[in-house]
């Protein structure tokens, strides 16, 4: 049954009344509706499942009475089935399926870095990891990935699939420690499920891009010529999937791509309102090409400490061209001598051979850029300088919540310098590289003199403050006017604290209900204001600290 | 080889503990050899014999053998995989037992078995069974290998419309929540935990955990390490999926402010009283009862001191003093104007006082209709006993003594200002007394106790009665002499009551501070309940404090209970506040009497 619900997507529900259900008694227990069951009980795949049992039962009988030639009968008519219709029936139409897809991607994705022993079935992690990597050059044949997030469980990507955001998470490529408490079998059952609907959508997807699937890469053609390089890394049949997880070869198209894209859209003369949403929706678009092609024309070459796969995807993603050492892994396409190369990413505190004309930049640089959707600049990332802090690109703060200043920084730069930093930078050669950085560092240093000043001048201007006061003491005439200033704010005072005496008052007078939800709302805000507080109030004392550190340290 | 020892081929380890190892054929023990080499002795041996390294020693014996070169020879050999014996020759040409060429003659010359030429019948049998399996459906042919590839296009003639009905009400999985800034490997400094946040974390249970991770900073990517919980939060998340029965709620979502109800603004209920105008300073306990004339010149109040004051409203003046001699428990002024009179509810008696102020017509009339009593012929029976007052108390303006056989809670007038009706603290029929005070007359209304009373009222224009005990309030029709009305206050225990002046709304106030709001001509059930913020005693105080503000009542308009001001003013003192509240009958002005024994004005 927990498997039929499984994949039926059958879930509990909770009746209205628990007593009356559970016949008097109040202990939790799961409730189905009759319905469900009953839709359960009409599924052609119970009587698969019923003869898989049989299946296993003979199965196993033959093995006691070691009678060979029946176990290769049976395993010869293994029963089969097939999950098609069930995907079909709960994703009535492709959106649908593509709205659900979260769950399935993070799944798959989790799998196919399980190792290949134990645990669960070889095909399925090979399955699933073929999957994950159809679905991944996909996106970067589509370009939909938006949004990246390096977090301590795992790497969020956010796509747009066709109008519709899909999440998934990867875990970190490390050996798993696998926990006893977690029941494998229902998480190959929903894997099960997840394959079938991911090769369906990858399917439809790659369908809707005019690609092959199962995919093939351009470079084949090339690949077929000298088979001697790929067998350097692999066997013959895994090469395929090898290259596949390269991500670095463009997939080939059924029809070969013409230059059709960028058929503009018919201008009609509107007027009003109407004219200015389409500008919007023009900008936005806009916005969202630029974005696109946001790596455009660099060439990022990996050092071997970085985690390749998604830094490789990530720069792919936006258009960039991606290499690594040859050793590492196959399908690298440029060297690292290369002079083409424009950034170089290194996670080590010190580059021991800087080659000229490239930036040395740690990883977070392509997932900050990528999230603020513009090239950040460099001077923050050089290997061994402390990094500023990776913010999470899936909040968007509301009004009163706290944000927190380096945010505030990326979205001054955002309106401000939107246009021409961009392409700017990467259009910008050598000279005036070097150049720009020793004007970053005047820059750095302007702010933190500015800083200085501004303090001095709020010293300043305290002074002058007092001054004015002890001038006001002494002159009896202007007391008058400060007495008069003070009357001017009881006034506010007072009516203000009349407003709230009405406000109370009112409360007052509530009916019980509305009282208990206004209540409650207003605790739910207080709260959150208090939380943005102490962030805020953290914060300032950890500027504080490292200010008095950097002082101690001058 | 000589078999010496005669224990067989048992594990040695048996004879560990004992001295010997084993018996000879004669039945004798063998006696280990003697070890007395400690590890210093048996290293010295290890460096110094040449030969240690091919000494080995005999399990069966327990004595050391020196190895000869053809036994080292040999245990090389083996470990090798070779053969143990040297002179074996692994690859002799092998010699066919039958040889492959033809020969003329037969090896045997045995003629050929019949069954070689005839059908088998077990042959026959097996064939014939399979046959029938086959007939009979039992044995299947082979099935064809499923051809279809396993993915194609599953939604390519999709149609929005054949929906399921199921999936219709189908709740689709909440999507997981999305994470924020704390979750990062290198987030702001504010969103790490300090050290007291850390260890309120681990003692919290994982189920209440805000965050079901600590958040942490890593100096770059390469140092992060994986997540152990991953499969957790996955297999979790399996769980929720097939698990957790998934319900829409509707999210509330209102403005507060919208919550508030839209009341007329205070300042245009306008004239009410807004500030402390004047203290009447004189009493030395606390201020129990209030009462004003129907003038609005003059004010009594009555104390725990065993004083009643007389003021003068406007100017805040004691006007005169009368001792009383006990705890003055309620106080009425005699709302008839013609009539100056006052009734004083002292310990088990009521006290009638003139109180001599104010026109002498007046009180001169007041004295006489009192003194133009003429005792009726044929005593009656009565529950009470009507006392002139001695002359020396006379002189003091008490005219007449109403003597209760119990104290005495409450006193209050008809609005005629002839009748007026007393509570006893008692739990008879006789709780409730009604005494006419031109006649010296008093009468019991009740046969039955219902409860105890906690306060009466006569209704100010129908001849009602108004009965108010612990949890209602009942009307009775004092001409019809019956029970009209019975209004359940839905609170624990009512403390006091009033009426507005119109008659139709009533409110009572209760100890567990709420207020109740009747309308008399609508149901039997509060119009309104207000919870007070106060406590106790002060419930009663809104009770009469909010009475008079009821807006005119508008026939159209419902009527509308509009809190418009708090008062302040009384300090508390011995945990209690305001004791009584009065509004004064001409101005918009009102009285309260406190616990700190004074009486304050606010207009």
């Amino acid at each position: 049954l927990r498997r039929l619900c499984i994949l039926k997507g059958i879930y509990p529900h909770e009746p209205k009344h628990k007593k009356k259900v559970n016949k008097g008694s109040t202990a939790p227990r799961t409730f189905y509706l009759l319905k469900d069951i009953k839709f359960l009980l009409h599924e052609p795949i119970v009587n698969k499942f019923r003869e898989y049992k049989v299946f296993v039962r003979k199965l196993r009988k033959a093995y006691g009475k070691s009678e060979w030639s029946t176990v290769d009968r049976l395993k010869d008519n293994k029963p089969t089935y097939k999950l098609d219709h069930i995907v079909k029936e709960r994703y009535p139409t492709f959106i649908d399926a593509l709205r659900d897809l979260d769950d399935a991607l993070s799944m798959c994705f989790l799998f196919s870095t399980f190792p290949r022993t134990g645990k669960c079935h070889v095909q399925t992690i090979q399955l699933c990891r073929r999957l994950a990597l159809e679905f991944l050059n996909y996106i970067i044949a589509s370009r939909s990935l938006r949004k990246v997030f390096l977090s301590i469980k795992g790497i969020y990507y956010q796509a747009e699939v066709l109008g519709q955001t899909v999440t998934w998470i990867t875990p970190y490529t490390f050996a798993h420690d696998h926990p006893t408490d977690v029941d494998y079998r229902v998480m190959a059952t929903f894997t099960e499920f997840y394959t079938t609907l991911l090769g369906f959508v990858n399917f439809r997807l790659y369908q809707s891009l005019n690609l092959l699937y199962p995919p093939k890469l351009e470079v084949q053609a090339d690949a077929e010529l000298k088979p001697a390089e790929g067998k350097e890394y692999a066997m013959d049949s895994e090469s395929y999937l090898e290259k596949l997880s390269a991500l670095s070869a463009s997939l080939a198209r059924v029809v070969p791509p013409t230059h059709e894209d960028e058929v503009e859209i018919d201008e009609f003369p509107v007027e009003g309102e109407v004219a200015e949403q389409m500008d919007e929706r023009k900008k936005e678009q806009e916005a969202l090409e630029k974005h696109k092609k946001l790596f455009e024309g660099l060439r990022f070459f990996l050092n071997r400490e970085v985690p390749r796969e998604p830094l490789a995807f990530v720069i792919r993603c936006f258009g960039g061209q991606v290499s690594w050492d040859k050793s590492l892994c196959i399908g690298a396409t440029y060297d690292v001598t290369d002079p083409s190369i424009t950034h170089q990413i290194v996670d080590r505190p010190r580059v021991q051979q800087q080659v000229v004309g490239r930036y040395y930049l740690q990883p977070q640089w392509v997932f900050d850029s990528v999230n603020a959707k513009l090239c950040l600049p460099v001077a923050d990332y050089f290997p061994g300088v402390l990094l500023p802090p990776h913010l999470s690109p899936f909040v968007t703060e509301q009004e009163g919540d706290y944000i927190p200043p380096e945010k505030l920084k990326l979205l001054a730069m955002q309106r401000g310098e939107n246009p021409g930093t961009t392409l700017g930078t990467v259009v910008s050669g050598l000279g005036e590289e070097s150049e720009e950085e020793e004007e970053e560092e005047e820059e750095e240093e302007d702010d933190n003199d500015k800083e200085e000043e501004e303090e001095d001048e709020s010293e300043k201007e305290e002074e002058m403050k007092l001054k004015k006061m002890e001038e006001q003491k002494t002159q009896s005439n202007k007391v008058q006017v400060w007495a008069g200033k003070l009357r001017l704010e009881d006034k506010e005072r007072l009516e203000q604290e009349q407003q709230s005496e009405e406000k109370r008052l009112a409360i007052m007078m509530m009916k019980k209900r509305e009282k208990y939800l206004y209540k409650k709302i207003m605790f739910g805000k207080k709260r959150k204001v208090r939380e943005a507080n102490k962030l805020a109030a953290k914060r300032k004392a950890h500027d504080s600290a490292v200010k008095e550190e950097k002082k101690k340290s001058k | 080889q000589d078999i010496r020892n005669t224990v067989g081929n048992i594990p040695m380890e048996w004879y560990e503990d004992f001295p010997h190892i084993g018996y000879n054929l004669e039945g004798k023990k063998i006696y280990k050899p003697i070890r007395n080499k400690d590890e210093l002795d048996m290293f010295l041996e290890k460096m110094e014999n040449p030969d240690y390294w091919r000494t080995v020693q005999d399990k069966m014996t327990g004595a050391d053998v020196k190895l000869t070169d053809e036994q080292v020879e040999l245990v090389h050999r083996l470990q090798r995989g070779q053969f143990g014996d040297i002179h074996f020759n692994p690859y002799e040409p092998s010699v066919d037992f039958f040889t492959h060429e033809v020969m003329i003659h037969p090896v045997t010359n045995r003629p050929a078995d019949k069954r070689s030429f005839i059908p088998s019948l077990i042959e026959k049998e097996k064939v014939s069974k399979l046959v029938h399996a086959i007939k009979m459906g039992w044995i299947k042919p082979r099935k064809p290998k499923d051809e279809t590839p396993t993915y194609y296009d599953l939604w390519a003639q999709e149609d929005p419309n054949s929906i399921l009905g199921r999936h219709k009400m189908h709740v689709p999985a909440p999507k997981m929540k999305l994470p924020g800034h704390e979750e990062s490997y290198n987030p702001p400094p504010e969103y790490l935990l300090s050290e007291e946040e850390k260890l309120a974390w681990e003692q919290q249970e994982p189920e209440e955990r805000k965050l079901n991770f600590v958040p942490q900073q890593h100096r770059c990517l390469r140092a992060v390490p994986a997540y152990p919980r991953f499969i957790h939060e996955r297999f979790e998340r399996c769980l929720d999926l097939y698990l957790c029965p998934r319900q829409r709620k509707m999210r509330v979502n209102v403005d507060p402010e919208d919550l508030i109800p839209k009341l007329p603004k205070p300042r245009d209920l306008q004239p009410f009283p807004t500030t402390q105008a004047l203290i009447y300073r004189g009493h030395s306990s606390l201020v129990r009862c209030l009462s004003v004339s129907p003038s609005g010149q003059w004010l009594v109040s009555g104390s725990d001191d065993g004083t009643v004051r007389f003021w003068e409203v406007c100017t805040a003046r004691c006007m005169k003093t009368l001792p009383v001699g006990g705890v003055v428990k309620s106080i009425a002024w005699n709302p008839n104007p013609t009539i100056c009179l006052v009734a004083i509810a002292v310990e088990q008696s009521v006290l009638l006082v003139n109180p001599c102020l104010g026109d002498k017509l007046l009180y001169g009339a007041t004295d006489q209709v009192l003194e133009s009593y003429v005792a009726p012929e044929e005593e009656r029976i009565q529950p009470v006993q009507w006392v002139r007052a001695p002359p020396e108390e006379q002189s003091r303006g008490i005219r007449l003594v109403v003597q209760h056989s119990k104290p005495v809670k409450q006193v209050t007038w008809h609005g005629r200002g002839d009748y007026f009706a007393s509570v006893v603290s008692d739990h008879s029929n006789t709780q409730v007394l009604i005494h006419q005070s031109s006649k010296r007359w008093s009468q019991n209304p009740f046969r039955k106790s219902r409860g105890l009373v906690q306060c009466v009222l006569f209704h100010p224009i129908r001849p009602f009665f108004l009965v108010a005990t612990q949890r209602h309030v009942r009307i009775y029709n004092l001409l019809k002499q019956e029970l009209t009305k019975k209004l359940m206050a839905n609170c624990k225990w009512v403390s006091s009551m009033a009426i507005h002046p119109g008659g139709d709304n009533i409110i009572c106030g209760s100890y567990d501070s709420k207020l109740a709001w009747f309308d008399l001509d609508l149901s039997t059930r509060p119009y309104q309940m207000l919870r007070g913020t106060h406590h106790g005693l002060a419930a009663e105080t809104q009770s009469s404090a909010l009475l008079p503000l009821l807006p005119p009542s508008d026939l159209l308009q419902n009527p509308l209970l509009v809190p418009v001001k708090v008062l302040k003013g009384h300090a508390l003192t011995l945990d209690l506040g305001v004791l009584d509240i009065v509004f004064h009958p001409t101005q918009p002005w009102v009285f309260s009497s406190g616990a700190d024994g004074t009486v304050r004005l606010y207009t």
